[in-house]
């Protein structure tokens, strides 16, 4: 029961994880890129496209291409997405919270738009679509975790997508901590003029943080679709998952390897109403709302103790122009 | 300066540097300048006087129109900081370009072309080698919001250092140095140019001039007026060259007409944010028509001590004001804006940042107008027909030229933005007009504009405090000028009989902080 709990937690908190460590990727050179939802929606629907086109057209389905195909797709569709957004916010300079809401609102209708286009390509009748099969390839897991007992069941049941979550969220630690590079997109994101003077290219760091922070958020909408939800896509089924990662960021002050075990409790406080005998609707949704709750106290918790490490970027959501003055 | 020197190629040579602001006059005109290696040079000049724009060129920060830049005696073209640094160039900014919750080193290795793992222990002992090199104190792994600003000063100092920069820019370095820390900088400074590195340093402080540098330059208005040895020169001619021949301006000045004490201002003090005093002990008496002249170089105190009147800076001491009807003594300090107007108090001000404090630039003119009025009329509509009347009268009377009187104010021109501010201002038909800077950024016509509109409320009996940076304007607009130096006053002088020179000895005047201390107790 315990074992099971803690891995539907996980199971639930990798989306979020793949969200929060692109979003704090993204944060970390001062945008602050709201589109995250829909850009998650759109990696997801990515995926699906890919592989129910190549189901409609490979009679037998190679499991690497399989895999493959759906995960290219998924990372084209949050790319193109990213690429949009710098080019409005950083090329552009639009206003960062506009283009983010904005984004995340087209991002859910493109999502829904080809969930209902494909499903009636398929003849279906409710707008959701069916991939088992590519489903079942995604999920595949290391055929000794059941032996393995409880420890098996939380930590080595897991498919490729979990383990790469956490892996980009440590390597997004160690890239921020530990490198130049990350060094100079903290700067951008501190004080883009500093760093400007400080001869880095702010508006290559801004691309280059946004467009691989909306990849690996992308990967969290397909992780949803093909281990999540077994390879059913439906319309809306993404909820709000995306602003939920997006609370997570501030949750995990800003740090990816924070950000992991903060996924399993967001994930945990979401599903714990499923664990809890005896209630009703209402008092599941109450329990949904824990994670938020979770993260207003924190953000009062954080306020008062003023500590500077646990602030945003401070020119988050600002654009930057060299020749201000 | 030996032979063997002045036979050396410049490290740095400039030539015909010129920059131009869109709609802006030119912040560098033509400029000359070189320095070489083993040199310190200082580049003096007035607020305005473009060194801070000719600096940023040399950074790479800005662009010039025109001009060469040589390195070494090879031209070179610089479109970015980046490349800057790769010309051996570093420049300490005056507002510092540091981030506050890195570490000192963190923040001095931020500009290194390096890839791949920051190893921070070596960057650190880098760091280390450097301070003991120079003789610096500084801790490599505190973060820069602990820090004080002198220690902030020194990591930006090390940054380029650590770039190996040969070209070394200061921008007013000391501003912010208590003296002793300032006598540490210089050492430091000697130290480097022994080294080999060629120094610029920006200040307006003529005895840290004479103190430190080899040669110096002089900008006025954007133009090089000289360049000095400095063992051939002394205060007296540095003074002359900065504030430049008197123009004549033949602006219209009446004498005061029955003026009386109408604001009093005793022992005002007040600190900044991060403590330091910017105003330190200020004392005087503005009267009833009469233009009282405020002069000093940027950040002197000015801003301060008009907030502090206003009722929008915390200050310590005394703000009286005298009613010109009941003659009844009224205090202003520790009052907000909006007590001040209760009180019957019709105190305006005109403030510096036109377009953040004074209006709001999406608004139109008459909702601008209208901000002054906002709690007038009944219940929880607006009363828009007296404002727009204003509107209209302002436009009309000032000539403010706008495509109506709906266009949001951010999109006409600099002078006929400060055109609407002052006309609103002056509507309320103060006892006491405050105005900073009203003429900065326009052209002569809106200049004697606001000039005559000034004359008109000092006849009328009002109490107009006119701060300036333009020393010809303050001479021939006001009555009496206060000169500010380092947030003290270093003298109030008669308008009419002082001179140019005198008014930049006072501005520029170095006030021993020992002596400073006993004039306040004594």
């Amino acid at each position: 029961m315990w074992a099971a709990f803690i891995r539907r937690a996980i199971m639930q908190g990798i989306p979020l994880l793949y969200g929060s460590t692109g979003e704090i990727l993204t944060e970390k050179s001062g945008n602050l890129n709201l589109g995250i939802p829909g850009i998650m929606y759109v990696g997801g629907i990515g995926g699906v496209i890919g592989a129910f086109l190549y189901e409609q057209h490979a009679s037998t389905l190679n499991p690497l291409l399989a895999v493959l195909i759906p995960l290219l797709c998924s990372m084209l569709g949050s790319l193109l997405m990213g690429l949009l957004y710098c080019f409005l916010t950083v090329t552009m300079r639009a206003n960062q919270n506009v283009t983010g809401l904005a984004m995340t609102t087209f991002g859910v209708g493109v999502g829904n738009f080809y969930g209902g286009s494909l499903a009636k390509l398929a003849g279906s009748d409710v707008p959701s679509i069916n991939l088992t099969a590519t489903s079942s390839y995604f999920r595949a897991s290391l055929p000794f975790a059941e032996k393995l007992g409880w420890f098996g069941e939380i930590f080595l049941s897991h498919s490729f997508l979990a383990y790469l979550a956490i892996i980009m969220a440590l390597v997004s630690s160690f890239f921020l901590v530990k490198t130049h590079s990350g060094l100079r997109l903290r700067a951008v994101g501190e004080s883009p003029a500093t760093a400007d003077a400080a001869g880095v290219n702010v508006a290559r760091y801004k691309y280059f943080a946004t467009c691989i922070g909306s990849v690996i958020a992308g990967l969290g909408g397909l992780y949803y679709v093909m281990d999540y939800a077994n390879g059913v896509w439906s319309n809306d089924g993404f909820g709000d998952r995306g602003w939920l990662a997006i609370a997570l960021v501030i949750f995990a002050v800003w740090k990816p390897n924070y950000s992991i075990l903060g996924s399993i409790l967001f994930g945990g406080l979401y599903i714990v109403h499923n664990y809890i005998p005896n209630l009703d609707v209402s008092g599941q949704e109450l329990f949904k709302m824990l994670p938020y709750v979770v993260t207003i106290l924190f953000l009062i918790v954080t306020s008062i103790g003023k500590k500077r490490e646990a602030q945003p970027p401070a020119s988050l959501g600002l654009p930057y122009f060299r020749e201000d003055r | 300066m030996t032979k063997a020197q002045q036979g050396k190629v410049p490290a740095l040579r400039l030539e015909g540097i010129t920059k131009e602001f869109v709609g802006k006059v030119k912040a560098n005109d033509n400029i000359n300048l070189s320095v070489d290696h083993g040199q310190i040079l200082s580049v003096l000049g007035e607020n305005g006087s473009g060194k801070t724009t000719l600096m940023n060129i040399i950074a790479g920060i800005y662009f010039p129109d025109h001009g060469h830049i040589y390195i070494d005696g090879e031209e070179v073209v610089m479109r970015s900081p980046k490349d800057a640094l790769r010309h051996n160039i570093g420049m300490i900014h005056q507002h510092f370009k540091l981030i506050d919750i890195f570490s000192a080193t963190e923040n001095i290795v931020l500009g290194l072309d390096e890839k791949g793992r920051l190893d921070m222990k070596q960057c650190v002992n880098r760091v280390k080698e450097i301070a003991t090199q120079y003789g610096f104190e500084i801790d490599p792994e505190k973060k820069i919001y602990e820090m004080s600003v002198s220690e902030k000063q020194t990591v930006e100092i090390i940054k380029v250092l650590y770039r190996g920069a040969d070209i070394l820019i200061l921008d007013e370095p000391t501003a912010v140095l208590t003296p002793q820390e300032t006598e540490k900088l210089f050492n430091i400074l000697r130290k480097m140019r022994d080294d080999g590195k060629a120094i610029i340093i920006i200040t307006h402080k003529l005895h840290e001039v004479l103190s430190l540098s080899d040669r110096v330059t002089v900008l006025c208005k954007g133009r090089n007026v000289g360049t000095v040895t400095t063992a051939e020169t002394n205060e007296t001619e540095l003074t002359e060259f900065m504030v430049g021949k008197k123009v004549m301006l033949n602006i219209n000045r009446t004498m005061p007409r029955d003026p009386k004490p109408r604001l009093l201002v005793k022992n005002l003090s007040c600190k900044d944010v991060e403590g330091l005093e910017v105003l330190k002990d200020i004392s005087f008496t503005v009267n009833s028509g009469e233009i009282f002249g405020i002069a000093g170089v940027a950040g002197s105190g000015q801003r301060e001590l008009l907030e502090g009147i206003a009722g929008l800076q915390k200050c310590e001491g005394e703000v009286v004001y005298l009613d010109p009807k009941t003659g009844e003594a009224k205090d202003l300090q520790k009052k907000t804006p909006l007590q001040i107007q209760e009180l019957g108090v019709r105190l305006s001000f005109v403030p510096e940042d036109r377009l953040g404090m004074g209006l709001v630039g999406n608004m139109s003119i008459v909702d601008n107008v209208m901000l002054r009025s906002y709690n007038k009329g009944k219940g929880i509509f607006l009363h828009r027909s007296a404002p727009t009347e204003l509107a209209d009268k302002i436009i009309k009377e000032l000539e403010v030229v706008t495509p109506g009187k709906s266009t949001p104010v951010r999109r006409l021109s600099g002078g006929n933005v400060q055109k609407v501010l002052v006309g609103r201002e002056i509507a309320a038909s103060p006892t006491v007009l405050m105005t900073a800077y009203p003429v900065r950024g326009l052209d002569i016509n809106a200049s004697y504009t606001i000039y005559n509109l000034l004359n008109k409320q000092k006849e009328g009996g009002t109490a107009v405090v006119f701060v300036g940076e333009d020393l010809d304007v303050l001479l021939e607009l006001c009555d009496r000028i206060l000169v500010l130096c380092s947030g003290k006053v270093t003298g109030i002088v008669d308008a009419r009989t002082t001179t140019k020179a005198e008014l930049g000895r006072l501005m520029t005047q170095n006030t021993n902080d020992k002596d400073g201390a006993s004039d306040g107790q004594g």
